[in-house]
């Protein structure tokens, strides 16, 4: 076990390293590109034994991956923004096809007006995918997430692909310390991809993603229904056999000072630091209040929401995103899943920096409510 | 903790200025951060870069806006962006300059980092050199550390010729 100072983008190469995937196709965009540049380095160097396959896009990128996994190997690749925008077709076909690859998304803005920032917006708009969605904190949990997701998507009973999200420049481009575990306990954690139900034999013959007709579809659709629910299960026990080799404990949720607070702080990914930290001084006022990180967004994990909730008066779900009329995404489940009250708001959209006066703002309209759904920060005319 | 903010222009090497700090800073045995705010992408475009350091891990994920130290590696900024901007009563400054006369309202330290830089290193990249003045003037950060991540970060003569300058900037601050 190493400790090294890097960016979140070197910790997903990282564990792409450990992870040995044989086919690895990407195509680069800000603010993903160092992972690309990482892995052709690696690649180049022999530090991973993998075809580095360049492509033209990134509906080329998914494209490859998806013909890869399909033939029954282990596969990455990573996109952000409008790459992942680019994808949109071919995400889906790989998640009906059943075949697990791993994503990094670099989170993004979306164009139009183009920004390069972050918001979530990007993999957001792919919630619908069929494709787990994992948002991590800091460079350590994109590791370790990586690795895990191979181990959760290549399941069985799950056979769906994942995506690990994380928040572009906040972590992408920030250096912190991070353990690089070492290879030996990877390959005890993440043994060879032995494909079961997808590969490519001449000898025993199969296709995939064929057409099915109204008899077939809506079951072929429930099936995924059905792996994906039974994810969280898996996503659990994951992380549990982890915490075991690797001493880092993670969850579908990560619930922070909950058990006593009026109010409830509900986010995903990087800003989730900053809300402990806020939490922390707002206890030290004397005020209830507490945190659950959303780590898993789909599968949605429910039940784990509402036991970590079930105390509460109210929540406040930070969102950095948006559905015209409706709210952030997050907010929208909540209110679907969660019987309690809640507020939601948006903040952090392209790229606009949450600050604490922005967490309090947001804190104090939870408290002294005007509207479901406020923008934070937002600049009067 | 302490919070660093630079100022540079895209190119200059600001935010790999940061990550040296973060990195020297870690190898000291505290805990760091580092991360770049971009404006538009492009080559002489203004570009804040952050450092913070602690004794324990940093959980803070929003930029510096009441820093303790400021660097500015170009002194055209002064008159482009405001590098005072949020600093407190005990914020140290540092410029790479020749002819910046401070108010006197700030603690502000002057050094004439790209002369060294084209003196040493035959190019105007001042990011290491300027990490070498700030090292000895405010003991952020320990020399030897410092070095270490610099020839790290460039292996080679290229190495071996920014340790030299910064060695030197340190020996002047």
């Amino acid at each position: 076990m190493v400790k090294e100072v890097m960016t979140s983008n070197k910790a997903v190469a990282e564990a792409v390293r450990l992870a040995k995937p044989q086919v690895i196709p990407v195509y680069p965009i800000t603010p993903q590109t160092t992972i690309s540049e990482y892995l052709a380095q690696y690649v180049a160097d022999e530090k991973i034994d993998a075809k580095y396959v360049k492509v033209e896009s990134e509906h080329s990128a998914i494209s490859a991956a998806v013909g890869a996994s399909g033939a029954g190997v282990r596969v990455f690749t990573a996109t952000s923004s409008q790459g992942l925008m680019l994808m949109h077709e071919i995400l889906y076909a790989a998640a009906g096809m059943r075949v697990p690859i791993v994503l990094a998304d670099a989170n993004r803005a979306i164009s139009a007006p183009l920004n390069i920032w972050n918001d979530q917006q990007d993999s957001i708009a792919q919630r619908d995918a069929g494709w787990l969605q994992i948002y991590v904190e800091n460079a350590q949990e994109a590791l370790d997430t990586t690795l895990m997701a191979y181990k959760v998507s290549e399941n069985p009973d799950i056979l769906l692909p994942s995506m690990v999200c994380l928040d572009g420049f906040i972590l992408t481009h920030t250096v912190e310390p991070v353990e690089i575990p070492d290879q030996e306990s990877v390959d005890k954690f993440l043994p060879p991809y032995v494909p079961e139900h997808a590969f490519l034999d001449p000898n025993e013959p199969m296709s995939i993603g064929n057409f099915a007709d109204p008899n077939y579809y809506t079951e072929a659709r429930h099936d995924m229904d059905v792996a994906m629910t039974k994810s969280m299960e898996v996503i659990q026990k994951t992380c549990d056999e982890f915490a075991e080799i690797f001493g880092r404990k993670y969850g579908l949720v990560e619930p922070y000072k909950t058990e006593d607070a009026d109010i409830i702080f509900v986010a995903m990914g990087s800003l989730c630091s900053t809300l402990r930290v806020m939490v922390d001084q707002l206890r030290e006022k004397g005020e209830k209040v507490g945190l659950l990180k959303i780590r898993a967004y789909r599968p949605f994990p429910t039940e784990a929401i509402n036991e970590a909730v079930k105390n509460c008066e109210k929540i406040a779900v930070i969102d950095k995103n948006f559905s015209f009329g409706i709210g952030g995404a997050l907010y929208a489940d909540m209110k679907v899943k969660i019987d309690k009250e809640i507020y939601g708001f948006i903040a952090g959209l392209g790229g606009r920096d949450i600050t604490p006066e922005a967490i309090l703002e947001a804190y104090e309209k939870t408290k002294a409510p005007e509207n479901d759904v406020t923008w934070i920060g937002l600049k009067e005319e | 903790m302490i919070e660093i903010r630079f100022h540079g222009r895209g190119g200059q090497g600001a935010v790999t200025a940061a990550e040296i700090l973060a990195k020297a800073a870690f190898k000291d045995g505290n805990y760091s951060q580092a991360f770049p705010f971009f404006g538009v992408e492009r080559r002489g475009a203004p570009v804040m870069a952050f450092t913070r350091i602690d004794d324990k891990p940093i959980d803070l994920r929003y930029q510096v806006y009441n820093p303790d130290y400021v660097l500015v590696l170009d002194d055209g900024l002064l008159n482009v962006v405001d590098v005072f901007s949020g600093i407190k009563d005990n914020t140290e400054v540092t410029i790479n300059t020749t002819d910046f006369e401070g108010s006197g309202e700030h603690e502000v330290y002057s050094i004439d980092a790209t002369g060294i830089a084209l003196d040493m290193l035959g190019r105007n990249i001042v990011n290491t050199i300027i990490l070498g003045y700030f090292a000895k003037k405010t003991q952020a950060v320990s020399i030897d550390s410092l070095l270490e991540v610099i020839k790290e970060t460039f292996p080679g003569k290229i190495g071996e010729l920014n340790v030299e300058a910064t060695k030197k900037a340190y020996d002047m601050g």
